[in-house]
């Protein structure tokens, strides 16, 4: 008697099914809040018991938020109120997995530290240059006396310090960027429009003699900036220098947006903005498989084009791609890309570590078919070289 | 709550071809009281449905349309400053005090309804339709969230004024920019996807009477096969219907008859120049054959 009570309520029966199907969205990263569930049970109340398409068809606007959400709601209310347990596993989202705490500084070094132990070793890009920066990584670049952290090439940069002033770099190159004049007005004293609301406000007092004038003014707004880095083989000596720059651009910038590329696209906005610097590194490390590969840069930018280019730009929009140059794919169909995100951004900013090298010229035939779309190209392998572009984008 | 089929008929009579998805979000939405956010690809119908249920139901639609920029001002109120420079001098000699005067033009008679303040002083519940809501920027949508989830609005001189009836409130977005969680978790969702052939039939006879049922088929299919080419700009369901009237204007029966005049009506549905040059007249002949 005293067990069999809940389940003899039919009632309780579908409140708990539901409040436990609910749970279910949850886990797989759904935002449903307390209303939602109460709107949920009046919602069956006036179109019937759960399981049937019609309850599927009317649960699915009030709990999904979103087309990600809206596509997969069908799958995950079936695994839930038609098959138990084995159905759920494969559909929770790999962000589940990214939170594992344990290992993070193991996995992270495994991926971009230079002493790693066997290096996961993908393709390389067409070239030597992967091979050999390896090697050079090892022994730092010469590096003047009174500037040493600043001229050395940034393979060479590993200690927290090194580190702390490349985002401090990152975070001037960005303030350089910063401001676009916006179509909204706030009051300004140096403004040349009036502000009647106020003005007239003021006038009563003075028997509607404006007096006192409130001006206004279009107001600085802030540029969108997107990165899209490359960590491919050839660029891996770069890459976590690259990494920490770009995590110094997202702290200090809430509109920033960043992507890592080699033979796919990641978005790793949300990893980088992690507080935890090792948390966030790890997550990216897990995010980043295939690290030290090869490159696919055209095949990524269409991707881009295609999936984020709609959402992550604006025409306030700065896209910085950090990258050497060298691609596995066609340069035709570079150009293609390139060309399609120029159509979406304001600016299109291209960093070449290579590029400051003394023997390096872009004769990478994909360098070559990209010159054409690129606003700014510039030489990106010391924190000087990167300091010096800061004066550039300004006017950009 | 309403019938989902009765809805659909309501909808229907307004010549307004919906599927049981979208149909079933505005069922939840009338019954909820709860603002819906349709989604989707630009031309799916996104903002005919707001009209449609409009006047459905037969009360006022108050539209907002969304842009960079867009503010308090033009959004929700604005006073009417010449008219209250205008009665500041009238009062000026008739010797009342300044709070007196201020509490005089700073009364509803000299306030500006925009849409949002529009909406919440109906006595009936109108349809308020918030346009690609996408392109304001985030301090505007930050601030509906205020009104959508109270429905009052605060105007200093004033005070808070409450909605006499909630209006049905749908906001669209072609996401051009992402919104945000709190703005979405208020929201019923809905994506509208491109309608399939049958509907889309439906929608051409439901627009057009004089159609021919065999040539809306033709069009539909022709359509659908289009938006899986490899296009910048996809054709909408407002594309496939001028389309459909340039082909009666040019008294084309049957797509593949004339295959010339049929890549010259191309321009009604492809919108770039890629996109035009990308369709030859090979790939319309293929489309139109396997459409027919």
């Amino acid at each position: 008697m005293m067990t069999g009570h809940a389940s003899a309520n039919p009632e309780a029966i579908v409140t708990r099914q539901l409040v436990g199907f609910i749970d279910h969205l949850r886990g797989n990263d759904f935002a449903v809040g307390p209303k939602e569930a109460q709107d949920s049970l009046a919602v069956l109340e006036a179109i019937g018991p759960c399981p049937s398409r019609r309850a599927a068809q009317a649960l699915r606007p009030l709990l999904a938020c979103c087309q990600h959400d809206w596509e997969r709601f069908d799958a995950l209310f079936e695994a839930y109120w038609f098959t138990s347990g084995t159905v759920r596993q494969s559909l929770k989202p790999e962000s589940q997995a990214q939170n594992t705490p344990g290992t993070r500084p193991n996995i992270w070094s495994k991926h971009l530290g230079e002493q790693t132990g066997p290096p996961l070793e993908g393709p390389q890009a067409g070239s030597s240059a992967g091979a050999s920066s390896d090697n050079e990584a090892q022994t730092p670049v010469l590096a003047s006396d009174e500037t040493p952290l600043r001229a050395a090439d940034l393979r060479a940069l590993v200690t927290p310090e090194e580190m702390a002033a490349a985002e401090k770099v990152a975070f001037k190159l960005a303030r350089a960027l910063r401001y676009r004049l916006s179509r909204r007005f706030r009051n300004k004293a140096s403004g040349r429009r009036l502000n009647l609301r106020r003005t007239i406000r003021a006038s009563v007092s003075k028997g509607g003699s404006p007096a006192t004038l409130v001006y206004r003014a279009r107001h600085n707004e802030p540029v969108r900036i997107v990165v899209l880095l490359d960590v491919s083989g050839s660029m891996k000596s770069y890459a976590r220098f690259y990494l920490q720059f770009v995590r110094g651009l997202l702290g200090t910038w809430i509109e920033a947006d960043a992507y890592l590329f080699h033979t796919r696209l990641v978005r790793v906005t949300d990893a980088l903005r992690e507080h935890d610097t090792m948390k966030a590194m790890t997550r990216l490390a897990l995010m980043a498989e295939g690290f030290g590969g090869g490159t696919k840069l055209a095949e990524c930018l269409t991707t881009f084009n295609k999936h984020h280019a709609k959402r992550a730009l604006n025409s306030r929009s700065v896209v910085i791609i950090l990258s050497d140059g060298y691609d596995k794919d066609e340069p035709e169909h570079l150009a293609k890309a390139l060309a399609r995100l120029k159509t979406r951004v304001r600016r299109l900013v291209w960093l070449n570590p290579m590029l400051g090298w003394d023997d390096y010229e872009p004769v990478t035939r994909s360098m070559k078919a990209a010159m054409p779309y690129i606003d700014h190209f510039a030489e990106a392998n010391t924190l000087d070289s990167l300091a010096a572009i800061e004066p550039d984008l300004a006017r950009l | 709550m309403i019938p989902l089929e009765e809805l659909k008929a309501l909808l229907a009579g307004q010549h307004y071809v919906v599927d049981d998805a979208t149909a079933t979000a505005m069922q939840l939405t009338l019954h909820l009281g709860r603002p819906l956010l349709l989604e989707g690809e630009a031309g799916v119908g996104k903002t005919e449905i707001a009209k449609a249920l409009a006047s459905a139901l037969n009360t006022k639609l108050i539209r907002l349309q969304c842009y960079e920029g867009l503010d308090a001002n033009t959004a929700i109120y604005e006073w009417n400053y010449q008219r209250q420079l205008l009665a500041i001098k009238v009062h000026e000699h008739t010797g009342e005090s300044t709070e007196e005067i201020e509490s005089h033009i700073f009364s509803e008679d000299y306030l500006l309804r925009r849409p949002l303040l529009e909406a919440i002083s109906q006595d009936a519940p109108p349809v308020l339709l918030i346009d690609e809501i996408d392109r304001a920027d985030m301090e505007f949508e930050a601030y509906l969230l205020e009104v959508l989830s109270d429905f009052q609005i605060s105007i200093p001189e004033l005070g808070t004024l409450t909605a006499k009836a909630r209006p049905h409130v749908i906001l669209t977005s072609n996401g051009t920019r992402e919104l945000s969680d709190a703005l979405r978790r208020r929201c019923l969702y809905n994506f509208v996807d491109y309608p399939d052939p049958d509907r889309e039939v439906a929608i051409l006879q439901a627009r057009m009477p004089e159609i021919d049922a065999v040539l809306a088929g033709q069009i539909a299919r022709f359509v659908r096969s289009l938006r899986k080419e490899d296009l910048e700009k996809v054709p909408g369901v407002a594309e496939t219907l001028d389309w459909a009237a340039a082909l009666l204007a040019m008294k084309i029966t049957d797509l593949p008859a004339d295959m010339q005049k049929l890549q010259a009506t191309l321009i009604c549905l492809l919108k770039t120049e890629r996109d035009l040059k990308s369709v030859t007249s090979e790939v319309s002949d293929r489309l139109a054959g396997a459409a027919a």
